[in-house]
């Protein structure tokens, strides 16, 4: 039986930062349709190990593959079509409407002075209605609250149409009931096997997500399975240096079981 | 968009201190291009031809040159706050045009003496920005400031050291910018430029939209994002540096058209550079129009640009709350 090989591999991958170490000996598979949520600590390299994969920054040692490519041996567009980035935090400049702003994930595939068509929009405007923002379409992306925002940012990176969307901490900057309607649609779009890489700095945001989890300490080994078996008391405890305990409870709906964790 | 600046160009050319009718005006240009017996001797013919047409081109493709640079440098650098000096090139130029005016050079030779002062103020800027293989914003504003102070510098010192009966007085009048000197043969260099400029700035128009998200984020979609920042200073270099050679230092347009061009037709760079292509030409050329007009002499471009340009830009600053939408 043939097993299927990883849309992503990364092998003995080290990033140093001046003379400091951010992280060695990092290796993981991920799959194609497959949601791998990376945790840890502020300064753990999350972000770093992300725009590695991403090829926006070069690994002191170490490779990080897609399809078997090196990310850094592929040009600007060849890796846009093959990996989206949603940023933790977007600075808009100029008042562009919304489709145009979703249609920009169109780029990587149009020719070098070519301009997008109407194919193209309305690929934008499918991935709108994706994220529930159809409706804000012809509203100045300057207008919009930090939530929509994040997920006209998504709707983008759909656009692109990659292999891989790499998310992170995008919900870092939202309140509490934006956060929610990010993961919910973060979710929605797993369930339709977009493959995800999402960094993070809440254990519960991993609880909510399917797929496996990378737990990353600073200096230490790096954890990789499903959020059951990796986020633990012990686990987390020893990460983030507090006492925390992971709980468990039913579902409000009945739904199977909902495991969340406090240091409180 | 053509019409305006089409109709105020023929406008140009009967207004003035010697009449001409605009019957005469469309008669003289016809014959140029059909097979009409011609009147080379008259004044009228002269006048239009030779000093009032070329001058009003210049004006139009000047106009029209800086307001597209400014469009796509505020693009660029993701802020509406930048014009086309903000790299260095107007001190450069201006400083090679006052040493050609110490030298005693001819009119074209230092036309051509500020365009090469102005690419290479332009180029020092960019090797001082270029660190680990890219060129933050960050770094090309300020290197722009250091070099601009460098010229500006040099300048005063071309302007200490001239002879303050003749050339201190050329010096001082050509930096206050004026369409003068335009004639055929400097439309023969000015033109390709600021056209060459032109065309590369509205190619990439699609591209600098996608850059305006920031410059990581353009490259997460699929960008060449160095390679984009230096075709369009390439571009707005060729064109400002033709420009400022040919008629000196003309501020406010590169500043403000792109603002009106953005409040008519919206941030898009694809409707956006076109018109401010449009917008700067038909103003430059009105400005001239006035400025060889209102008075019995002449009053320097530079002047009539801030004089109109500083006001309507605290108007539209009132207006928008400084939002721009």
């Amino acid at each position: 039986m043939a097993i299927a090989s990883p849309l992503i591999e990364v092998r003995g991958a080290a990033f140093r930062y001046g003379g400091h170490t951010v992280f060695s000996a990092v290796d993981f598979d991920i799959f194609r349709g497959e949601v791998l949520t990376v945790l840890g600590p502020n300064g753990c390299g999350k972000s770093t190990l992300l725009r590695c994969i991403g090829g926006a920054l070069s690994l002191a040692q170490g490779t990080a593959r897609i399809d078997g490519v090196d990310v850094c041996s592929l040009d600007a567009g060849a890796r846009a079509r093959k990996l989206a980035f949603l940023f933790q935090r977007h600075m808009p400049s100029f008042p562009f409407p919304v489709l145009d702003v979703v249609t920009m994930g169109r780029t990587p595939h149009l020719s070098l002075f070519g301009a997008p068509s109407s194919v193209d929009r309305a690929l934008a405007e499918e991935a709108l209605a994706k994220v529930g923002m159809l409706h804000l379409k012809n509203r100045p992306y300057t207008a919009l609250s930090g939530g929509e925002l994040q997920l006209v940012l998504l709707a983008r990176t759909l656009v692109q149409q990659p292999d891989v969307i790499l998310l992170d901490e995008p919900t870092s900057h939202l309140d509490f009931k934006n956060q929610t309607v990010s993961l919910k649609t973060i979710g929605a779009l797993a369930k339709e096997g977009v493959t995800m890489v999402m960094t993070t700095h809440d254990p519960n945001h991993a609880f909510l997500l399917p797929g496996r989890v990378l737990l990353m300490k600073p200096g230490g080994p790096i954890l990789t399975g499903p959020a059951s078996e990796i986020i633990t008391d012990t686990t987390l405890t020893a990460t983030y240096g507090l006492d925390i305990t992971v709980f468990s409870t039913l579902r409000r709906n009945g739904s199977g079981e909902l495991r969340y964790c406090s240091p409180w | 968009m053509l019409v305006a600046p089409l109709a105020l160009l023929y406008a140009s050319l009967f207004v003035g201190r010697f009449a001409v009718s605009p019957g005469d005006v469309a008669h003289i240009l016809l014959t140029h291009i059909l097979p009409l017996a011609r009147n080379p001797s008259a004044p009228a013919e002269t006048i239009v031809m030779q000093i009032r047409l070329p001058r009003a081109i210049m004006g139009l493709f000047v106009g029209a040159g800086l307001a597209i640079s400014g469009a796509a440098y505020q693009g660029m650098f993701r802020n509406p706050l930048v014009s086309t000096d903000i790299l260095g090139v107007t001190a450069a130029s201006g400083f090679g045009a006052a040493l050609a005016l110490l030298m005693s050079s001819s009119a074209l030779q230092m036309q051509m003496l500020s365009f090469i002062f102005g690419l290479g103020g332009v180029a020092l800027t960019y090797l001082i920005a270029r660190v680990y293989r890219s060129t933050p914003g960050l770094m090309l504003v300020l290197s722009g400031v250091v070099v601009a102070a460098f010229f500006s510098a040099l300048l005063s010192g071309a302007k200490y050291v001239a002879d303050p009966e003749s050339k201190l007085p050329a010096i001082t009048y050509w930096l206050l910018g004026s369409l003068n000197g335009a004639s055929l043969k400097g439309l023969v260099m000015t033109l390709p430029p600021i056209t060459v400029g032109s065309i590369g700035l509205l190619l990439m128009s699609w591209r600098l939209n996608v850059l305006t998200m920031g410059d990581e984020e353009a490259r997460s979609l699929g960008l060449r994002t160095e390679w984009l920042k230096g075709g369009i200073i390439v571009c707005t270099t060729l064109i400002t540096a033709a420009a400022v050679s040919t008629c000196g230092m003309v501020g406010w347009v590169s500043l403000v058209i792109p603002h009106i061009g953005r409040m008519l037709v919206g941030p898009d760079h694809r409707l956006l550079l076109p018109a401010s292509l449009s917008i700067g030409a038909t103003f430059l050329l009105l400005i001239d129009d006035i400025a060889r007009t209102a008075t019995m002499g002449e009053i320097p471009l530079g002047i009539l640009t801030a004089i109109f340009g500083a006001p309507f830009f605290a108007y539209l600053l009132r207006k928008t709350h400084g939002s721009w939408q």
